[in-house]
Order: C-alpha cells, then structure tokens, then sequence
C-alpha cells in the first residue's frame, strides 16, 4: 500500500516498457526507495540508520565471499590460512580489517538503530511487525558475529566459543546432550569449526530475506518521524528519492569516514590482542571476553553469582541474558502510551536518558572487565534497573504520565500552524 | 495480560539479581573485597617506546628492522619460530635479490635427502619460511624449563602495547624486589625463572635473552649495539613480522580518507540543495 498521493512509475521508453511488462523490477523500486515512496518531510539523522545497516550487510556479504576464497575451516590450518590473507593475499589485509571492523560498524549503527527505535517507540502499532523483524535480525546478527569470530581459530576464538556453548550445559537434563550437539563433540574442535563456517556463511542470506520483510513490513504504515504523529496529508511528505537518498547519501559518507579510519588506522583496536595466538586447549586466557558488541549481556550473564531458590546461579544468568533480548518482542505490548515519541513524553524521557542509557553504558563497560569486585556489583545493579525498566516501569509510565500536547501535523510541527500558508489550496487529506 | 505477565517477570529477575547482589555485598562487608596479590601490587605496564612506524604517518626505518632480524637471528632465533615469515619477505628491508638468497642460505631448513629420501637439513631459500629451533613442542619444553617459547610472527599484535611490551620485557630484568618478598613471602620467585614486573605473572621461563652490550655486532655506521639499543631494535623488528603490511595499509588509508572528505562535501552540499526546496527544517 502507499499514499494515494504516491507518484507512479511511467516507463519511458520501449526497454522500461518491455522490462515493467515481463518484470516490474523498475516499478518496485521506484516504489520502494524510489520518487514512489512519500516519506515523513521532518525525519532526522536518527532514521539514516536503518540504510547504513543494509550498506554494512552488503558490505559483510562481499568481504566475507572473498575472504572465503582464501579461508580454510580445518583447525589445523585456520589460523594460518588467516594469516596467508593478512601477508600474502593482494589486498587480503584490508578485506580482513574491513570485514572484522565491519561486524563492529553494523553493531553499532544497529544499535544506534535500536535506540532511535526505543526513544521515539517506533515499535508501537501500526509498526509492530517491522519491530518484532527486527529484534529477528539482531538475534540472527548476534549468532552470525560470534560464529565468525570463531574462524581465525585464536585463543579468544576458542576460548569464546568454549564458554558460549557452555552455557547450554547450564539446561538441566538435556543441557549437556545438547552442547555436545551443537559442537559435534566435548569441545571446539573440527567439527565445531566446520558447521560454524557453514552457518557463518549461510546466515548473512537468511538476514538479508528477514531485512526484505523488514522493509516490507515498512513500507505498509511507512516510516514513522520525530514527532510520532502520522502522516496527515501530502503537504507531510516528501517523495523517497531524491531527498532521502541524498540524506542517506550524505550519511554514509560521514559513516565510510569513520570506518575507513579504523581500518586504515586502528585496525585492531576494537579487537583482543589474544586473538593473534593460535587456540590452544591446554592454556587459558587470563580474562575470556566476548567482542565488545556483546557486552552488555555478557555482563548480565554474570552478574547472577548465587543460587536463586531452586534455579542454580549459572542457569539463572543464562535465562536473563536470553530474556535481555526476548522482552524486546514484547515492546509494543507493554507500552501502552498512545504517544510515540519521546519529545511529548516528559516521564519516559526521564527515564530513557537517565535509566537506561546509563544503565546500558554501565553493563558495557561491565561486561568488558574482569568479574572483579567493583564490576560485578554494578552489574548487578544495572541488571536490576535494566529488568525493571523494560518490564515494570515502561508499562506503569505509560498509565500514569501526561503526555505534552502533540502537534496537529507534522506539516504544523516543521512550520507552525498556519494551517492554510502550508496546507496551500489543492492537498489531499489522507483518511 | 501482557503487561500483568511481564511485570511480574521484570520483578522476578530483578529479585533474583538483587539476591546476588546481597550476598556479595555481605561478603565484600564481612570479609573485605579479596586479597591483594603480588602480580597486582608489582606488575608494569609497558615502558615508552617510540618507534619510527608509530602514528598515522610513520613507516619502518628500515636499517633499524635491519639490525632487529640480525638480534633475532643470532639471539632469538635459538628459541623462538616465526613460522609466518618468510625468508623471501625480507625484500621490504631493502636486501636485493643476491643478498636475499645469501641470508636464504644461511639457514639450515628441513629438508628431503634427493637420493635416500631421508629427512635432513639443507641451506634455505628464500622461498623457505623461517624454521623452528626444535623439533616439536616437547623438544621446545624440554629444553626451557617446561616453558614453550611462543612464535614471534605476531607477538607484537598479541600483547596489548605489543612493541612496547617486547622492549620493556627484554630491558625489564631484575632483582626481585626487596618489598614484595617482605609483602607476599609466598612470591619468591621460583628456581629456573626469572623476575619480570613486565611479565603478567612477574615470574617467566625466558632467561635474560640480552645480557651484555655489544652481543651483537652491528655493522658499521649503525649505532652502538647496547642492550636498549638491541630490544629496540629487535621491538621494531617484530612490529614488521606482526604485519609487514602496515606501510602499505597507512599509505593506502590516506588517499582513500582524501576522496571520502571530498565525496562527502560533495554530498553535503548535493543534499543541502535538493532539500533547500522544502525549507524550513524541524525546529525542536
Ligand atoms: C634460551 C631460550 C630463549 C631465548 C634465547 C629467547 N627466548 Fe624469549 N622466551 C623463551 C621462553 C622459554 C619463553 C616462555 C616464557 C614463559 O612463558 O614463561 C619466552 C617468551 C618470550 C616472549 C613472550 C612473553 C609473554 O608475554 O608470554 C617474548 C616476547 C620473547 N620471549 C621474546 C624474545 C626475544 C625478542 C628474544 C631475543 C632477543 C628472545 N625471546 C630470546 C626462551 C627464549
Ligand atoms: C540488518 C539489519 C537491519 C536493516 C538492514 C534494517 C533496515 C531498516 C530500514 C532501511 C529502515 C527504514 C529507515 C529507518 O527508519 O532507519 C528500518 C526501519 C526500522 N527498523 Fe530496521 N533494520 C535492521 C535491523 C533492525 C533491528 C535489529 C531493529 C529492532 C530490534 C529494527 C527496527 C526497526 C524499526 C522499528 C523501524 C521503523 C522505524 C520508524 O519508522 O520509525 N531494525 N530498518
């Protein structure tokens, strides 16, 4: 569906005539991120995210087809052929950085993705499918990212693999039977390095179809806007292409930017030292961190240090880290607000930049330290307030807050409210 | 129903964390936050070291890498691999064509006997990767105090600060100190290694590589060869074992940056015009 105001395509000449006839490729661009698509007039920066994390798949895809070239899953050889890419390879070095860096550039962009989507609730209807598609894909990124840091078969590789599957023998009964499955024996080893390259190189397609629903998913309430009121008529819109694309141009301008300096300059910055030693079952590491991207999770996995009633510690950080992620799915069901954004929710805001970014920032910083005295603690008490906030404070905020008086439009909210200055005469009111 | 569901489970994790937390914060009050150990109190992070490849614009001085695989050749070398190098990779140093196979042949690579098929040694080429002191780890452990000597290809990647951290370890050296013995009795450091404070755990197998200056005779027109001279040098070195690509990574970096800068002005201005159409912009 679109707006009754949407321009249609109109081939031009007997090649677009031919090609919509056989095969409406052009028309469904046009329509999907073409001058087909009318998009909210007042989107800002924040909604730059949602393209920049399709640039970083691509990106993801075509680094890792080559880098599979020249890429060998045995564990005898993996961490050599890794290094045979970095030395010998033309050019080998730079699509490993960019690809390593790249996993963290789509993390962060998708988080930043992620937030915008909390602050403004983009997960409210109309738009909970596009949300729950989303929290999909992040669960499928997260399974992609750690098997792929499983490949170069270094110390953190292995060591991270080791706890991460592990965390499967904290099931009671099945755990275990289940873990020496998933690995294809009692430890990492080949076998567990195979199917992690299989899958590793199968998920980035199952994504990309998920981002296809995604936007699908999108395109039927159309992009929601700063303001979270919808769109009213035409006057709110403007056509896709070409003043998004030229933002979106412009964003990933400044994005490649960014990336680029890490991966010409500080390529292993965001990397652990001990993933240039080769995995060594018989040593190991001091500290077994996880990429930075998992984090916060990390953090809330061990911040549970004793037994709950009946529930051993380790299983009870297993399900909350799960849970971490799961609540997500059920956004737009405990935040009943029928306000969207956060600018006309003074209370939700509060608690948006002063519970959870904090509270985030600290589980970040927490889940990357040693579980030492004073980390553990403050993941404890973050993971507390990460619970309540999501949980128990979003759906009692959304009963008792009076939210700010909304715009009538988002036409009014770009140019006041002269309604007939900006209206102008011949605007067709949606329904 | 959802909410009810959900409320009750934000309370049940938030209990369950807070639970930890009680017992931790119990403990931490009865019995203190855990022991000071040697290994926290005495440890050092990584001295100084500047090197000519440091920052965005600097490369590998070249003589200095020179005189680095010459401490790693005639010191290191009788313990250490550095099975991801090649003899041919020397070229980036700056030797030609006839000095690469004269050092290539230097070397005494595992080879096949032509006429018996028998396993022995013949000189190398530059072909060869750099061989390994012994034979298998056992051999390696055996003949250092059940120690391994790590590969060096990419040590100065596998420690945080990994230059820094190679020249401090080779210069860090000393007596244990006369504190931490009267602290921590326990610590003394055991027979057969040797106190570090650079090392993680203060006390390695490594025996002091670099004991006295001039071990290596460095050729004419080259510094004096002392001991911070020599882990210098062999610190630079390994920089360039760990990645001999980052000259070429550096040097690429810049001109792509110089194009993105301008794409990006480009597309700055591109967007201003299209939307100046549509002024003006959101207020809030
Ligand atoms: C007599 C044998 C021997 C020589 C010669 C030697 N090493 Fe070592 N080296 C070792 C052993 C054994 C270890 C392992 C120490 C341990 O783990 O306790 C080691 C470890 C190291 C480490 C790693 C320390 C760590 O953080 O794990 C570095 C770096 C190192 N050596 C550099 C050098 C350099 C550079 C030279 C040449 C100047 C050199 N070594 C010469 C035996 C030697
Ligand atoms: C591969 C990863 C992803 C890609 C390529 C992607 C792509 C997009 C695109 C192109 C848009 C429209 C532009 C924008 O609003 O920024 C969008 C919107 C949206 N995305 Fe994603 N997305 C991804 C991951 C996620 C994740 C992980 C979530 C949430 C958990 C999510 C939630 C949303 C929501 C709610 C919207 C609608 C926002 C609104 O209209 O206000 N997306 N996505």
């Amino acid at each position: 569906m679109s707006f009754p105001w949407a321009r249609q395509y109109e081939p031009k000449n007997g090649l677009t005539k031919f090609l919509d006839e056989k095969l409406p490729l052009p028309r469904l661009v046009y329509g999907a991120i073409g001058a087909g698509y009318p998009v909210p007039r007042n989107l800002s920066y924040m909604w730059n995210f949602g393209v920049l994390a399709g640039f970083c798949l691509v990106l993801q895809i075509v680094t890792g087809v080559v880098l599979a070239m020249h890429y060998a899953p045995n564990a005898l050889v993996a961490f050599g052929t890794t290094e045979h890419i970095m030395r010998d390879v033309n050019w080998g070095w730079m699509m490993r950085y960019a690809h390593a860096n790249g996993a963290s550039f789509f993390f962060i962009v998708v988080y930043l993705h992620i937030f915008r989507g909390f602050f403004y609730s983009s997960y409210k209807a109309p738009r909970e499918m596009i949300w729950l598609l989303g929290v999909v894909i992040f669960l499928l990124m997260m399974a992609t990212a750690f098997m792929g840091y499983v490949l170069p078969w270094g110390q953190m590789s292995f060591w991270g693999a080791k706890v991460i599957t592990g965390l499967f023998g904290a099931i009671p009964i099945v755990g275990e039977p289940i873990q020496v499955w998933l690995l294809g024996g009692f430890a990492p080893d080949n076998a567990a390095l195979n199917r992690f390259f299989s899958l590793h190189f199968l998920l980035p397609f199952v994504i990309a179809g998920v981002v296809i629903l995604h936007i699908w998913a999108l395109h039927i309430p159309g992009s929601s806007n700063p303001t979270g009121v919808e769109i009213k008529t035409e006057a709110d819109t403007v056509p896709f292409h070409p003043y998004y694309t030229a933002k979106d141009g412009f964003g990933l301008g400044i994005f490649l930017l960014l990336f680029c300096t890490m991966v010409f300059f500080l390529p292993n910055y965001l990397g652990h030292p001990d993933n240039y030693i080769e995995a060594n079952p018989l040593s190991t590491p001091a500290h077994i961190v996880p990429e930075w991207y998992f984090w916060p999770f990390y953090a809330i996995l061990r911040a549970f240090t004793v037994d709950f009633f009946f529930v051993p510690a380790k299983l009870m950080g297993v399900l909350a880290m799960f849970a971490a992620i799961l609540v997500w799915f059920f956004l737009p069901w405990l935040d009943k607000s029928p306000v969207r954004s956060g600018h006309y929710r003074p209370l939700f805001r509060k608690f948006f930049w002063f519970g959870l970014i904090p509270t985030m920032a600290v589980l970040f910083y927490c889940g990357g330290a040693p579980a030492e005295e004073p980390f553990v603690m403050l993941s404890q008490l973050a993971t507390a307030y990460y619970f309540l906030h999501f949980l128990v404070i979003l759906p009692l905020v959304s009963s008792i807050e009076k939210p700010e008086p909304l715009p009538y439009s988002i036409t009014e909210a770009v140019l006041g409210s002269d309604k007939k200055a900006v209206l102008g005469e011949n605007t067709t009111p949606a329904v | 129903m959802i909410r009810l569901f959900g409320i009750l489970a934000g309370l049940f994790f938030t209990v369950a964390v807070m639970w930890s937390f009680a017992t931790g914060a119990f403990v931490a009050a009865t019995e203190g936050l855990g022991e000071e150990t040697a290994e926290h109190a005495f440890h050092k992070y990584p001295k100084d070291l500047h090197l000519a490849s440091d920052g965005v614009f600097g490369t590998f001085d070249k003589a200095q890498l020179q005189r680095g695989y010459q401490v790693y050749k005639e010191v290191c070398a009788a313990c250490h691999s550095m099975k991801f190098v090649a003899i041919r990779d020397l070229a980036d140093l700056g030797y030609n064509e006839a000095q690469l196979k004269a050092e290539a042949a230097s070397w005494q690579v595992p080879g096949i006997d032509p006429s018996t098929g028998e396993a022995t040694m013949r000189p190398g080429l530059p072909t060869d990767y750099f061989p390994s002191p012994y034979p298998n780890t056992v051999a390696a452990a055996a003949a250092n105090n059940n120690a391994i000597p790590p590969d060096l290809s990419l040590m100065a990647k596998a420690r945080h600060d990994g230059s820094a951290y190679v020249y401090s370890l080779l210069t860090g050296y000393q007596a244990q100190p006369a504190e931490l013995l009267k602290e921590f009795p326990a610590s003394k450091t055991p027979t057969g290694l040797h106190y570090n404070p650079y090392f993680p755990n203060l006390n390695l197998a490594m025996a002091p590589p670099l004991t006295a200056n001039g071990q290596v005779t460095y050729a004419p027109g080259n510094p004096d060869p002392t001991i911070d001279q020599m882990a210098q040098d062999v610190a630079a070195f390994l920089t360039w074992t760990a990645e001999p690509t980052l000259d070429k990574r550096k040097q690429t970096g810049w001109p792509v940056l110089g194009f993105l800068l301008f794409a990006t002005i480009l597309a700055f201005f591109a967007k201003k015009q299209i939307w100046s159409a549509v002024k003006p912009s959101r207020k809030d």
